[in-house]
């Protein structure tokens, strides 16, 4: 960590932790992709403790909270629970909102959020590692909360396990992970963002805004599709991100974005599996990327992989970690136990 | 960072009550279907002898919490703590590998096996060696049967991984290369 950050255990025993969403009444939701399970870990009265708030689900990765409703994605759909935070302790059963996903397996799992348009915004992978697919796959998709009125948001997105808004501009940002096998160390990881409906990141053609794929672009032009406005690193698994706009980190971290990076499998000498921060220019696009939390990698073994990041009401930031099934906190200054 | 992570370890450790029995003497339970010092003489069982002591992890937890079926091994685990999983799952780790079988394979099976495991990269994950590492599992000499069912329950996804890494590998392996990965892993050497 830089200079005058904290790290705390912030709550652990929550197997393949992975996604977090926070509730209004500061609930923290925490999805698996391994595991049937939610998990919730409660503040009362002073303590914190985790919560199963649902099992019997498949895939459970994705979360998302919006006015008293936690939204759930599961491998191949979408459900939410009313009132959750008011029921914690005997939570009904979630109720399905959207079911027009495929099944496979490969980057099936799903991470969600909810936009500044009140739109919930749900990726749908390329069904393996580099494979022309159909109109149903490599997209991100946006619907109303009840799971109507479903549209193709952006098109030629891999696999992108992370996305936020900037909070100036209101436009997306996702990350999205690069094919495998072509080389230890093409292509990166691509920070997107999205300026319009429907606009296309290239995938399966076109990687990191200017390598054809070798397999299948034949007669593609990168030209043709959005570039990434950052690069992130080859097979870094690049997944949650978000803009931080607390108060607590000093102020050269505002709207900085916290990506945490899994940490490649498909690498000799592994990389990432660590959280970076994000500086993005004026114009939105990315001017660096530098570390910020470390020490998740030893002698090329994993002893933690960041998952999701997410920001607590009092500006410090929440990490996840499925290797350990553990949630971290970061705060800035004087080191202090979580109150919250 | 490192000192927290160490201190939760550290708090788990202590809550650890010691149970009565040694854990050789509660493997013999396992012995009796995964073979005698853990290399299975038993039909469509798993060898467990030097298997990589994350994945065996995984594996008992997901038999304990049923997210893997198999009623034999869902009941041993059901009782276990997460201690016990993580005991069994080191001990596993000091039996001894399974060794090749003793003649050396039928050489065209072998060359097409071959064939196939580097065209599917097993050894990126699995070892050059195919002992494994972390939560990839040892699968060198493993029992051909077991290999070959496994394979085809990553194919129709009957079995979940702990990521979708095999379910996508699987995809185009047809059946019948299945039987010849199968065989020359199980005779590799």
């Amino acid at each position: 960590m830089p200079a005058g950050f904290n790290v705390e255990v912030y709550a652990a025993g929550m197997a393949n932790a992975r996604s977090l969403a926070l509730g209004d009444k500061g609930t923290v939701f925490v999805g698996s992709r391994l595991v049937d399970k939610v998990y919730a870990i409660v503040n009362k009265d002073g303590k914190r403790s985790v919560k199963v708030i649902a099992s019997g689900l498949y895939r459970p990765n994705g979360v998302a909270f919006k006015d008293g409703t936690l939204y759930i994605a599961e491998l191949s759909k979408v459900s939410k629970i009313d009132k959750i935070e008011d029921n914690l302790d005997n939570p009904p059963k979630p109720t399905v909102i959207y079911d027009k996903l495929p099944k496979d397996e490969a980057h099936g799992w799903k991470f969600i959020a909810i936009g500044p348009d009140n739109k919930l915004y749900v990726p749908v992978g390329q069904p393996g590692n580099n494979v022309l697919h159909d109109a149903d796959h490599g997209q991100i998709r946006r619907m109303n909360l009840d799971g109507s009125g479903a549209e193709v948001y952006a098109l030629g997105v891999r696999n992108s396990v992370g996305f936020d808004w900037n909070p100036e501009t209101k436009q997306m940002y996702f990350t999205d992970n690069g094919r495998d096998w072509l080389s230890e160390t093409v292509p990166e990881d691509e920070l997107n963002r999205i300026t319009k409906a429907g606009e296309d990141f290239g995938a399966p053609f076109c990687y990191q805004g200017n390598i054809i794929d070798q397999e299948l672009g034949w007669g593609k032009n990168c030209k043709d599709y959005t570039p990434p406005v950052g690069l992130m690193g080859p097979h870094t698994a690049s997944l949650g991100m978000r803009f931080y706009t607390g108060s607590q980190f000093p102020k050269t971290y505002k709207n900085v974005i916290f990506v945490a990076r899994h940490g490649s499998w498909n690498k000799s000498q592994k990389q990432g599996g660590d959280v970076v921060a994000v500086r993005l220019n004026k114009d939105g696009t990315v001017k660096s990327v530098e570390p910020f939390m470390t020490g998740f990698l030893e002698d090329n073994k994993y002893v933690g992989r960041p998952v999701d990041v997410m920001l607590l009401k009092d500006g410090s930031l929440l990490v996840s970690d499925d290797w350990n099934g553990a949630v971290y906190r970061v705060s800035y200054g004087k080191p202090k136990v979580a109150n919250q | 960072m490192h000192k927290t992570i160490i201190a939760v370890l550290a708090l788990a450790a202590l809550s650890f009550s010691a149970n009565a029995e040694t854990i050789q003497e509660r493997a013999v339970a396992c012995f009796a279907c995964h073979g005698e010092h853990g290399t299975s003489e038993t039909e469509n069982t798993p060898s467990l002898g030097g298997q990589q002591a994350p994945y065996a992890l995984i594996q008992l937890f997901m038999f304990r919490e049923k997210l893997r079926v198999f009623d034999p091994m869902n009941e041993m685990a059901k009782p276990m703590t997460d201690d016990d999983l993580r005991s069994f799952s080191d001990f596993i780790a000091t039996l001894p590998k399974p060794t090749p079988p003793s003649d050396a394979g039928d050489p065209a099976r072998m060359a097409r096996g071959q064939a196939l495991a580097q065209q599917n990269r097993c050894n990126s994950c699995h070892n050059t060696d195919f002992s494994g590492k972390d939560n990839v599992p040892r699968i060198a000499n493993q029992r051909e049967d077991y290999l070959a069912k496994t394979l085809a329950e990553y194919k129709d996804n009957s079995r979940h991984g702990y990521d979708a890494t095999m379910a996508d590998v699987m995809q185009t392996v047809t059946k019948e290369q299945i039987g010849d990965l199968a065989y020359y892993i199980a005779h590799f050497r």
